[in-house]
């Protein structure tokens, strides 16, 4: 390998990005689109879930109860209903999302028996949706009933039966605002990473070819992984470039808090930078057409880092044997690399097992790319 | 069969097949060093596929190729710092400036630094582009591309050149000037292996190799092949009925072959004196007037219609 020719393709490949409006669009326009775009469209919060109510009691207890819910982030109250029909019709029309309905015997068991129940449907169309919801109206509930039960103790003047014995004291860690935000944005970079680097890089090899320099290149002593070097270094350059956009954006724009260091943070985006890019490449020299290689990089980067990277959807959720195949998408290691240094601020120590795969899946990938560039036309 | 180093190209019997299909049919040829050799033939006859194997482009399917002494087919890195390669296609990176071309393949090929800047000053005045360093190649018109190429292509100052049509789409003009670029080269000590399509510039060759269909039909001088290879004296005809004329031509004794160029017509006959005294009688009582008959000197075209036949003829009358 000789440092003048990789240098001689690195310095050409950099004049040919500065002068073609579609390189700097894509390596400069797309993160920034692509970052607001997914940033904010994906969120898988229960906020302002709309509630519609049909109160059977109308009585103080009763309203008490629906305050707390209309208190609440979670819930907004939409409708009030006078029947069983009303409530299934909101539910069938969309207009709300979850209904309460209170009984009509509400205050009188609760007096009486000391215990009375509360009825919620929920729309589980969406069942993450759905069980968040539920979770968030069970807490609600439980919140009311306990200050009914201090009332009712301090009523009858035996306020030893207020304590409770035991009590689950949770306490959330790493994500403390449990804003479904902060575990996806770390995700959406390294979907933005991995989408731009390949989009890069795939169409090099295929440019070349289309415009025909590719046969003077092959007729000289330039070797294929001088080529492949040269190419992939201004690119890289690029690449850390977008990384430090898009991590500021999240950190900046989208607060999502920074424990890590810097140094963790470059070392395994540097890792999936050379993965995402050597993909590229890799595409690029099997198809020589610049269109053929955008289309297959999209594929081979968007639909496996979006579903099965776990960057939204977490991967210990997934069938055992969906599980197996993610570990062969690369997006997963800086996934949870970035996740891990974001919101824990995992050290290089910590995150061995993702560094190791990202190194061995780089390895093999330059190894590739440098051996599928063949030089010769036939 | 060992073949003397000093031969700077030397073709054992090469074959290319794609598919079913042989572009390339058993050619050997050797070339001395400082030769213009040039390939003529018509499109499609295996001329750059048989430069692409000796540049080690393509494999070969069967046969060897010797450049610079060196296999081609094991050793093509070493084979490729000592050749300079243009491409039918134009292959310059049209987005970048004659300058930035050239710095290019100065790295590629590893032009020592302190000998690049005058080396580049001999391409840019050689292309004649002068004052234009900073130009992008796509703006520049087509015989100022073709000269850059060749500029590049020489810039490390290669034994052995190869150079695929060069000329194709090019003005005349520029054309000549190309043809005196390459033997000012040669007068280097160069050896160069041109293909054409052009006929007229095999006269500019040392020797001509003409190939159809894959074969090497013959190689030799332009002279020697215009003296021996046409067995015949060659007249031009004018007359008022092209085609009529050549269908009538065709069965007359004496009559060896007969060809359409532009407007005129090249009879082949056995002897000139009688066909100079009897054709415009001949054609006159078959309603054709010819206004000019007269014997002339035989192109290279003349030989290598006479040589590979009608099927070439076709294809060949436009060039």
């Amino acid at each position: 390998m000789r440092l003048r020719r990789l240098k001689a393709i690195a310095v050409k490949e950099v004049l040919q990005i500065l002068r073609d409006p579609r390189s700097l669009m894509i390596a400069l326009l797309m993160p920034f689109m692509q970052m607001i775009l997914l940033g904010y469209g994906i969120s898988l919060d229960v906020k302002h879930l709309p509630v519609c109510v049909f109160d059977r009691e109308a009585s103080q207890n009763s309203q008490a109860l629906l305050k707390r819910f209309q208190a609440s982030d979670y819930f907004t109250i939409v409708a009030n209903y006078q029947s069983y029909r009303a409530v299934t019709a909101g539910l069938d029309a969309g207009t709300c999302r979850l209904a309460l309905v209170i009984p009509p015997d509400f205050t009188e068991r609760l007096s009486d028996v000391g215990t009375s129940s509360v009825q919620a449907l929920v729309d589980a169309t969406d069942d993450n949706t759905a069980n968040i919801a539920m979770g968030y109206a069970e807490a609600v509930v439980s919140g009311f009933s306990s200050d009914i039960r201090l009332e009712t103790a301090a009523a009858s003047g035996s306020a030893t039966q207020t304590i409770q014995p035991v009590a689950v004291q949770s306490r959330v860690w790493f994500n403390e605002d449990l804003t479904s935000r902060n575990f996806i944005i770390p995700g959406v970079v390294a979907l933005v990473m991995a989408l731009v680097g390949a989009q890069l890089t795939s169409l090099t090899i295929a440019r070349e070819w289309e415009r025909g320099t590719m046969e003077l290149l092959v007729s000289t002593p330039v070797t294929p992984t001088e080529l492949m070097l040269g190419k992939l270094l201004p690119y890289f350059g690029i690449g850390l470039l977008d990384a430090v956009f898009c991590l500021a954006f999240a950190v900046f724009w989208f607060e999502v808090p920074f424990r890590g260091t810097l140094v963790t943070l470059f070392l395994t985006t540097s890792l999936f930078l050379v993965v995402v890019l050597g993909i590229g490449y890799l595409i690029s020299t099997a198809i020589r057409s610049q269109v053929g290689a955008a289309q297959i990089g999209l594929l081979v980067t968007l639909l496996p880092t979006t579903l099965l990277s776990g960057y939204a959807f977490p991967i210990d959720q997934m069938p055992p044997a969906v599980q197996a195949v993610t570990y062969l998408v690369f997006a997963r290691y800086y996934v949870t690399s970035l996740k891990a240094v974001f919101l824990k601020g995992s050290g290089v120590l910590d995150l061995m097992e993702p560094i190791l795969a990202m190194i061995v899946y780089a390895g093999v990938v330059a190894v590739l790319a440098a051996r599928a560039f063949r030089k010769r036309l036939d | 069969m060992t073949a003397p180093v000093d031969d700077p190209i030397v073709a054992e019997s090469l074959v290319k097949r794609f598919g079913r299909f042989t572009a390339v049919d058993h050619l050997s040829f050797r070339i001395g060093r400082g030769e213009i050799v040039g390939f003529l033939g018509p499109n499609g006859a295996g001329k750059s596929t048989t430069i692409r194997m000796l540049c080690g482009l393509l494999r070969p399917t069967e046969g060897r190729a010797l450049v610079a002494g060196i296999d081609v087919a094991r050793n093509p890195e070493r084979v490729r710092e000592r050749i300079g390669y243009m491409s039918q296609k134009f292959s310059l990176y049209t987005d970048l400036t004659v300058a930035e071309n050239l710095r290019f393949f100065g790295g590629i090929y590893r032009v020592p630094r302190t000998a690049l800047p005058e080396r580049m000053r001999f391409a840019v005045e050689m292309a004649g582009l002068t004052g234009r360093e900073d130009t992008l190649v796509s703006t520049l018109a087509g015989g100022w591309k073709q000269r850059l190429a060749l500029g590049c292509a020489i810039l490390h100052q290669p034994p052995i050149l190869f150079l695929d049509e060069p000329t194709s789409g090019v003005d005349p003009e520029s054309r000549r000037r190309f043809w005196d670029l390459i033997h000012t080269l040669s007068a280097e000590g160069i050896t160069v292996l041109v293909s054409t399509h052009y006929m007229e510039e095999a006269e500019y060759c040392n020797r001509v190799a003409l190939i159809d269909r894959g074969r090497l039909i013959e190689m030799a001088s332009p002279s020697a092949l215009k003296q021996h290879k046409l067995g015949g004296d060659l007249l031009v005809l004018e007359c008022d009925a092209i085609g009529g004329a050549m269908a009538i031509l065709h069965g007359v004794t004496g009559v060896r072959d007969v060809a359409a160029f532009g407007n005129s017509i090249h009879v082949l006959v056995e002897s000139a004196a009688p066909a100079l005294r009897l054709l415009p009688q001949y054609l006159a009582d078959h309603g054709v007037t010819v206004t000019r008959i007269a014997p002339i000197e035989p192109t290279i075209e003349d030989i290598f219609v006479q040589m590979v036949g009608s099927e070439a003829r076709a294809g060949e009358a436009a060039a």
